[in-house]
Parts: structure tokens; sequence; C-alpha cells
């Protein structure tokens, strides 16, 4: 039970890797890639986690109550910042590579099979 | 490489890969065995010292404020990544905004969705100022606000048209937003060195724990935060709805054509 939050971190981690290199539409593997890094969420706030504690809010419970720790909930916050903006970077250059060649499908990408079929 | 080995490649790759990060996370305390010692610390004192009762703001825009800072300028990085990505390119025109796809026309929004969209404007806006303005007390702060802030706008447009987007929210006021946001977030980093002797050090008056005006510059930097957010997030919002709706190719000048805006 105690590794259970880890066990899933890894499987989400295996999934979102699989589904990043089988991909065959660029929507799809942005989507994967944030799957992948949900995985970071769950690694850092399960390190932080402290067994019947509360969040780390003292706005209506007395100072000194059991809380868990609130360094990985800041950490866990920049992460999920960086993945929004890495997501839509990413969904901006697919919106470019679709209309520059037509395609969303990373194998036709490839710049041995890329034709261009626009421009 | 054929798909087959590739594949193969992976699956040997991805078995090591997984293995020695269980391997990693074995040798970690129990999950629920936390044993600190900085958010015990922190835990104890931001109250007293801080006056926020929301310790996960304190340590964002306080303690760490210096890498909140680096993160609200990722922020701003990537929006202007992605205006420049998609700016109009050769070959393209700017036409006037229209919801089609493949030449299939859209139909018109219906109207419970449109009462329903413009009926949700309101508390929506209401929850995001309060959500930003709450920041040092209870969970939230400037990137939660930020973020519903700006889905009140896509609000306006689900409910109404690309033109009304534009209208409530013209280029400029986004984008001024959006930098004074940034701007106002570092400036009262620098605050902290005119008035007093660190980088985002807390020169404000502390106040009453739980009481709205306290937690001295936190509340300040939520809103500024949260400026910004609302800004970066519209913007490319909007972006990706000019993408889609007022791009076409340019099909009379052809390759090489000028850019046309």
């Amino acid at each position: 039970m105690s590794l259970l939050p880890y066990v899933v971190a890894v499987w989400l981690m295996g999934v979102g890797l699989y589904g990043i290199v089988t991909s065959r539409d660029l929507i799809h593997l942005v989507i994967c890639l944030s799957v992948l890094q949900s995985s970071s969420y769950l690694v850092l706030l399960a390190i932080g986690y402290l067994d019947d504690a509360q969040a780390p809010i003292f706005a209506d419970v007395p100072l000194g109550t059991r809380a868990v720790d609130p360094v990985v909930q800041a950490l866990t916050l920049t992460d999920v910042v960086v993945g929004t903006t890495v997501t839509a970077l990413l969904l901006a250059l697919s919106v470019q590579a679709h209309k520059r060649y037509g395609t969303l499908d990373p194998q036709e990408l490839r710049p041995e099979r890329r034709t261009r079929t626009h421009d | 490489m054929s798909d087959r080995v590739r594949l193969g490649v992976f699956g040997v790759s991805l078995a090591g890969l997984l293995g020695l990060v269980m391997w990693a996370f074995v040798g970690l305390p129990d999950f629920g065995d936390y044993r600190g010692p900085y958010g015990d610390i922190l835990n104890r004192v931001a109250v007293p010292e801080r006056s926020t009762t929301d310790v996960v703001t304190a340590v964002n825009f306080d303690y760490r404020g210096f890498d909140t800072l680096g993160e609200e300028f990722i922020l701003f990085t990537a929006v202007i990544g992605v205006a420049s990505i998609l700016r109009t390119l050769r070959g393209e025109r700017t036409r006037p905004p229209d919801d089609d796809a493949a030449g299939r026309d859209v139909p018109e929004t219906s109207l419970p969705i449109r009462v329903t969209g413009l009926g949700l404007v309101a508390p929506t806006v209401l929850i995001g100022i309060y959500i930003v303005a709450h920041g040092h007390q209870t969970p939230g702060g400037g990137f939660q606000g930020g973020v519903i802030l700006a889905t009140a706008l896509l609000l306006t447009y689900l409910s109404a048209d690309y033109m009304t987007l534009r209208a409530v929210g013209p280029n400029w006021l986004i984008e001024l937003a959006e930098g004074l946001g940034a701007a106002g977030f570092a400036l009262i980093g620098v605050a902290g060195l005119v008035f007093g002797s660190a980088f985002f050090e807390n020169v404000l008056g502390k106040g009453t724990p739980g009481e709205l005006p306290s937690a001295g510059l936190i509340p300040l930097s939520n809103a500024a935060v949260g400026l910004a957010v609302t800004g970066g997030f519209i913007f490319m919002l909007s972006e990706f709805l000019e993408q889609a709706l007022t791009r076409r190719r340019d099909r009379r000048r052809g390759r090489g054509a000028r850019r046309s805006a």
C-alpha cells in the first residue's frame, strides 16, 4: 500500500512514453506528454504526504496542527504551469506542421517520408 | 528503422528505465511518512512570520518568490513563443472570421448555450477575482485565479462569436494586462531591494493573519501574477482562435506571395 502512489507514477510515465513513441497524431502525442508529466505531480505530492495530516492551510485550524509538506505542493504548481506552457507551444507547432505538410502523423513527418502536399 | 524494431528497442529501454525509477522510489521514505524538515519548519513559522494562513502561497510568493518570478517569465516567454509560431506565414491571407470546418458550415449557437454562457461570465469573473484576492488565506492565488478569469472571456466566444471576443478583449488591453502583470511582479521583487535588504523581501506591514489586507506584499504579488496569467492565457487562446478562424492559404497569389497582414 505504501508504494501505491509511486507504482501509479511509474505506470503513468510508462503509458505516457508508450503513447508518445507509438503516436500517429501530434495532438494525441501532446496529450500523452501531459500524461507523462502528470506522473511528476504525483511523485512530488506523494513525497510530501503525511498520514493523518491536513492541508497546509491554517485558515480555520489552530497553528501546529499536523500538516503535509507545503514545499512540494508549491513545486507542483510550478510543474503545472510549465506543463501548460509546453502543451501550448507544442499545439502551436502542430498547427503549423499541419498547415505546412497537410498531416498530423509524426510518421509521415519524418524527413525521408515527407512530401509537401501543401505549400 | 522499421516500426517493429523501433518498438522493440523502445520496449527494452522502457523496461530498464521504469525498473530504475521504481528502484529509486523504493529507497524513498514510505508514502505517508514525510520526515521534513523544511515543510515542518514552514508549517510552524509561516503563519506568525508572514501572516499568511495558506503556507503554499507563502512559499510561492515569499520564501521562494524568486523562483516564482522565473516561473512567471516561463509563461511570458511561452506566450511570446505561441504568438510568433502562429504568425501569418508567407502565402497566407487573413480573412473575416468565420466558423467553418473544411467547407462545412457550423450551425448557429443555440439559445440555451448563449444564455448559459453569458450567464456564467459574471460568476466566473467573480470567482476568479475571489481566488486571486484570497490567495494568501485559502487555496488559490494568482495562477489559479488568472486561469479562471481567462475562462470568462472564452465563455463570451462560446456564447457569442469571435468578433464579440475581440470587442470585449481587444489585443492592446490583453497585452497591457500581460505586460503590466509581469513587470509589476518583478517590481514587487525590486521593492524588497529598495526598502529592505533582499530581492522579494516582504517589506510591507504584515497585518493580522486571516484578514484580507494582511501578509504584506503577497496579495500584491498575487494580483500582479493574476493579471499576467489572465492576459497570457487570453492572448494564447485568441491566437489559436485567430489561427483557426481567420487564416487561410492564399490561393489567389500562391507560393511566394508576400506576407499579407
